[in-house]
């Protein structure tokens, strides 16, 4: 398989016999699974890595939200939107290519409903909304006594209400074996148990290959798509990168009848909670239904390194929120609770793009608690930009370069 | 003392300590759940709390235990069809008035229906 | 020993050693430690002590054989009531175990967080245990394998049947038939007659080895007492004109909305159905099956301990691999009552032997109830944590040759249909499990979990979990690389939504 870029660099490395690829991904999540479908689809030769099985790290803890809702206008809502569009398109060209059963992964426009219970969280919440309805979100207000029309059970105590029809929803581990089984469809192969310890440069610095718990493995570009875990790779890797691990937590109910939860519904702070950085436990209440009824309750955000531990205070934190939220929910089980790490990044955007400092590493990562909702688009800026194409979105403020500036970057390397 | 139970609105008498499932079990019936993708019936499975199968409606609140659950004078049993929310109020008075919870025995054995003057069970 | 009175306060003064379960296990740890001056917090689900094996009854009347009847309480039970230093904490359960971060007062120091009351109820109050040493006697209970049919109502657990016959004195159905391996079948075919089933047969997947029917094997693996009751129940099958047959099993069972009839099969060695032996037999109304036992493992991976060979590590003194934190009883092993019973002392003892070491090495400043639990603990001499100890090597010689005598092979793996359901709660199919693992290339317990649906319901993989982990690990070819996912419930126990939102008391 040969790949030319437009200007004429020939990137394929692998020859027939070896065990090499053009792209070697690592990481089996869905932001990892995304670029890789992305990169065959362009003709790419890929190898994805994974130390542990597949798809389980963060996106087997995600809640599977595509989400524009919770997004202020700026770069984050530009790739959130872009990504909103062109999910439907990628589900519906795969299962074109797969065949109905194999590209299933639950997806559905359910909309978002996000409510205040206090007058001044209100008018913040419909400050926002107008905001976000200039950038082209559609977002709409709801007359009071309105929300009660959307979600039967909510709290009689809301105040204000936005809705948000465009919010999707789709299982996140469909979702990557879905992208993954289109990657093995095109020759692409995925090995997990595989670790692999560093990238490989030649004497220009170029990445050449990776450094694996089974040997080395030569290829012609390397993408670091570890989610929480990218930064000690990029470190590794002789590049560092700002992600850190924000702790979240979710409780699970026993399932419930269809339509006791419609949208996903969330408190007003709850994007305030999203973007802040304070590295301390903060809750807001976030509740909705999967297709198998069961209710996901969130959302929980701390920065404790990958300290997995259960805190009951955690729990019972997300317990009080949403039971305010759905009074109806108080006599209702929870049957489990779990939790798991967001690749956190200092400004709240993610990381897409070449790595000046170590060309032929790509960065993917850095999305937080949106991977699933970005990693459509996130895949396709990626292989765009690796193939050389005009890229589909502004692709400057993802870029690595832009923590130079900060202390960050000062400490890495960068001047 | 017996106890007197409902079980879908028929009285029942019951010992103290016995669990609901041991009553179900005793009134003949071998389900009393059904599952909410297949409609498919089930009932007693691991009998000690661990299965989660023999899921039934105490007082309004689903997801009980049948195997787990010790019965109170008055409780009503309902099967549980599929996922349902527990509902604020209890279920309607049963047609069946109770009798005074003084042990007297009507000639039911626990398990059994209890019969009332006006043959309505 | 004579306690300070105001040690003998339950849930008050420090130190606190907290046992969850009160089976056998349980029960001896909780006296162990009380009589060497520990404050214990004893806490079990079920209303009464003695656990699943020492089954009190909960129902008034005739005793069923093999249980105590209700009115003559167990031994166990009236030591625990009379020593004032165990609370008993009955209809409670744990729903999750916290470690105090470290540097805490001690290491292995746990909040212990349970509710009390009428099973699943809602408004059980919430409370907080805080332990300084925590001894998990959780237990285990039947692993069933799958077979069509084997969701239809009247098939259950050897131990439901056990349970309804000695607790409830309510027989599981009237004609019954009971399909496993291993002895603790043959007291469950027992106590059926008992409560007035006929026991069709026993099939004994299995071929049990030797030292079962060899007296000198047994007396040497398992002891006198173990030699007479093998014996017992000899006889009781023979009493009962009860056949027992082995390298026989129940691999289907038939009916529309409720067992009517079973297919009963001989097996090979390796539990492959032999072509052309199958039989059908009924009418029946209940199928007893038990393939060994599968232990609760959800608290001892919340604590962190590690898991060998599916139970819990533990050393010669019942120590796990975390500090403060012993295990005793099935959850290491499977060997019966007595055994459970020897090993449950020993963690009683060396559950106070190392608070008291650790009261002498503590840094008094850092640890200020050190002092006082030192003044308070009586702890086991060295010859008493020995001669204990000793007692607990016999029962393990005797869980191991049991586990080498009654072995599960793969075999039954083909008894599967594309249909039959692998995991009840989310009634996934045999056929969709595989799907999974082939079309959708799910390699680890959480994809797998999540792309199929197995082990996502209601009992949270108890049932399906380690069926789902071997069906897949021979679907490709390897084991799974996290055999235990399903096995970390972080919530050991659903809790109503709006009692995890209150507050707890902190004892």
């Amino acid at each position: 398989m040969r790949v030319l870029r437009e200007d004429g660099e020939d990137r394929q490395v692998r020859d027939d016999g070896g065990g090499g690829a053009d792209v070697v991904i690592v990481g089996s999540g869905v932001v990892g699974a995304a670029c890789a479908e992305a990169l065959t689809r362009r003709g790419a030769c890929v190898l994805v890595l994974d130390r542990g099985p597949l798809a389980a790290g963060t996106t087997a803890c995600g809640e599977g939200d595509l989400l524009v809702s919770n997004k202020a206008p700026g770069p984050g809502l530009t790739l959130a939107q872009a990504s909103l569009s062109r999910w439907p398109r990628l589900l519906a060209a795969l299962r074109e290519e797969l065949g109905p059963g194999r590209a299933e992964c639950e997806y559905e426009v359910k909309g978002g409903l996000a409510v205040a219970t206090g007058e001044p969280e209100g008018a913040a919440l419909c400050d926002f909304a107008a905001a976000q309805r200039a950038a082209g979100v559609d977002a709409r207000e709801l007359a009071p006594g309105e929300a009660a029309a959307y979600e039967p059970h909510l709290t009689p105590g809301v105040r204000a209400a936005v809705h948000y029809p465009q919010d999707a929803q789709l299982q996140p581990v469909l979702a990557t074996t879905s992208l993954l089984a289109a990657v093995r469809a095109r020759g692409g192969r995925i090995r997990t148990g595989v670790d692999v310890a560093g990238v490989e440069t030649g004497r220009d610095g170029r990445a050449v290959g990776v450094r694996t718990s089974e040997g080395r493995i030569p290829c012609g570009a390397v993408v670091n798509a570890c989610g929480p875990w990218a930064g000690e790779f990029a470190a590794a890797a002789g590049a560092p990168l700002p992600v850190l691990p924000r702790r979240g937590t979710v409780l699970v109910t026993a399932p419930l009848p269809h339509g006791t939860v419609r949208h996903k519904v969330y408190d007003a702070g709850y994007a305030d909670t999203a973007r802040s950085a304070d590295p301390g436990l903060q809750v807001s209440a976030v509740v909705e239904a999967t297709q198998a009824g069961t209710v996901l309750i969130g959302s929980s955000r701390q920065r404790c390194g990958f300290d997995g531990t259960l805190r009951a205070g955690v729990l019972r934190a997300l317990a009080r929120g949403a039971a305010q939220l759905f009074p109806v929910l108080g006599g209702v089980p929870v049957m489990r609770a779990y939790g798991g790490f967001r690749p956190y990044t200092p400004d709240h955007l993610p990381v897409v793009g070449e790595d000046p400092r170590r060309p032929g590493l790509w960065h993917a990562t850095g999305h937080e608690g949106a991977g699933i909702g970005l990693a459509a688009a996130t895949g396709e800026l990626l292989a765009e930009l690796w193939a050389g194409e005009p890229p589909h979105l502004d692709p400057e403020p993802f870029r690595v370069q832009r923590f130079a500036a900060a202390r960050f970057g000062r400490e890495n390397g960068w001047h | 003392m017996a106890l007197t139970v409902y079980v879908d609105g028929e009285r029942h008498r019951a010992l103290p300590g016995q669990t609901v499932a041991a009553l179900l079990l005793a009134t003949g019936r071998r389900s009393w759940r059904t599952t909410r993708l297949g409609g498919r019936p089930r009932g007693i499975f691991c009998g000690i709390g661990v299965c989660y199968d023999c899921l039934v409606v105490v007082n309004g609140l689903p997801d009980v235990r049948a195997c787990r659950r010790e019965l109170c004078d008055g409780d009503r049993v309902e099967t549980q069809r599929g996922a349902r929310l527990p509902t604020e109020e209890l279920p309607p008075e049963p047609r069946v008035p109770r009798t005074d919870g003084d042990g007297t025995d009507q000639g039911a054995r626990p398990g059994e229906p209890v019969r009332d003057a006006d043959g309505v069970a | 020993m004579s306690a300070p009175s105001h040690i003998a306060a339950p849930l008050t003064a420090p130190p606190l050693v907290v046992v969850v379960g009160a089976g056998p296990a349980g029960a001896r740890a909780a006296l162990s430690a009380a009589r060497c001056g520990a404050r214990v917090a004893l806490v079990d689900s079920g209303e009464r002590i003695g656990g699943q094996y020492h089954r009190q009854p909960a129902v008034a009347g005739k005793a069923v054989a093999g249980g105590p009847d209700a009115s003559a309480a167990h031994p166990l039970e009236l030591a625990v009531a009379t020593q004032p230093r165990i609370a008993h904490l009955p209809r409670t359960t744990v729903w999750a175990l916290e470690p105090l971060p470290e540097p805490g007062p001690a290491p292995g120091r746990h909040l212990v967080h349970v509710q009390q009351g009428p099973a699943d109820d809602r408004g059980r109050p919430v409370r907080t245990l805080a332990a300084d040493a925590l001894v998990l006697c959780t237990g285990a209970f039947d692993r069933a394998l799958p077979f069509p049919g084997w969701e239809l109502p009247g098939v259950v657990t050897a131990g439901a049947a056990q349970a309804l016959a000695r607790g409830q004195r309510t027989a599981v159905g009237g004609r019954v038939v009971v399909s496993g391996t291993g002895p603790f079948l043959l007291p469950v075919a027992l106590a059926l007659p008992e409560v007035g089933a006929r026991v069709l047969g026993v099939y004994e997947a299995g071929n049990p080895a030797r030292w079962l029917r060899s007296p000198a094997a047994a007396l040497r693996d398992g002891g006198p007492g173990r030699v007479a009751e093998l014996g017992s129940y000899a006889a009781g099958l023979a009493r009962h004109r009860v056949p027992y047959r082995t390298r026989h099993a129940v691999v289907a069972a038939h009916g529309r909305d409720r067992v009517e009839a079973v297919t009963v099969a001989r097996l090979d060695a390796g539990w492959h159905p032999v072509a052309g032996s199958e039989q059908r037999i009924g009418p029946v109304d209940a199928v007893c099956v038990g393939y060994g036992f599968t232990p609760q493992l959800e608290l001892p991976l919340a604590a962190g301990c590690a898991v060998r060979g599916g139970h819990v590590a533990v050393d010669a003194r019942q120590a796990t691999t975390v500090p403060g934190v012993y295990a005793a009883g099935e959850l290491t092993g499977v060997a019966g009552a007595p055994a459970a019973a020897a090993e449950g002392e020993l963690a009683g003892l060396a559950a106070v032997a190392d608070l008291a070491d650790l009261a002498d090495l503590a840094d008094l400043a850092e640890r200020p109830w050190a002092a006082e639990a030192a003044a308070h603990l009586a702890p086991p001499s060295p010859a008493r944590l020995a001669a204990a100890a000793s007692r607990v090597r016999s029962g393990r010689r005797f869980a191991r040759a049991l586990a080498r005598a009654h072995p599960v092979p793969g075999g039954w793996r083909g008894w599967l249909r594309e249909d039959t359901l692998v995991c009840r709660c989310e009634e996934v199919s045999y056929g969709e499990l595989r799907d999974a693992v082939a079309a959708r290339g799910a390699d680890g317990m959480r994809a797998l979990k999540l792309t199929c649906r197995a082990g996502l319901g209601a009992c949270q993989g108890r049932v399906c979990g380690r069926n789902t982990a071997e069906l897949a690990a021979a679907l490709l070819g390897a084991p799974v690389a996290d055999p235990h996912a399903m096995d970390r419930r972080p919530l050991a126990h659903p809790v109503r939504l709006g009692d995890l939102a209150e507050p707890p008391p902190i004892d």
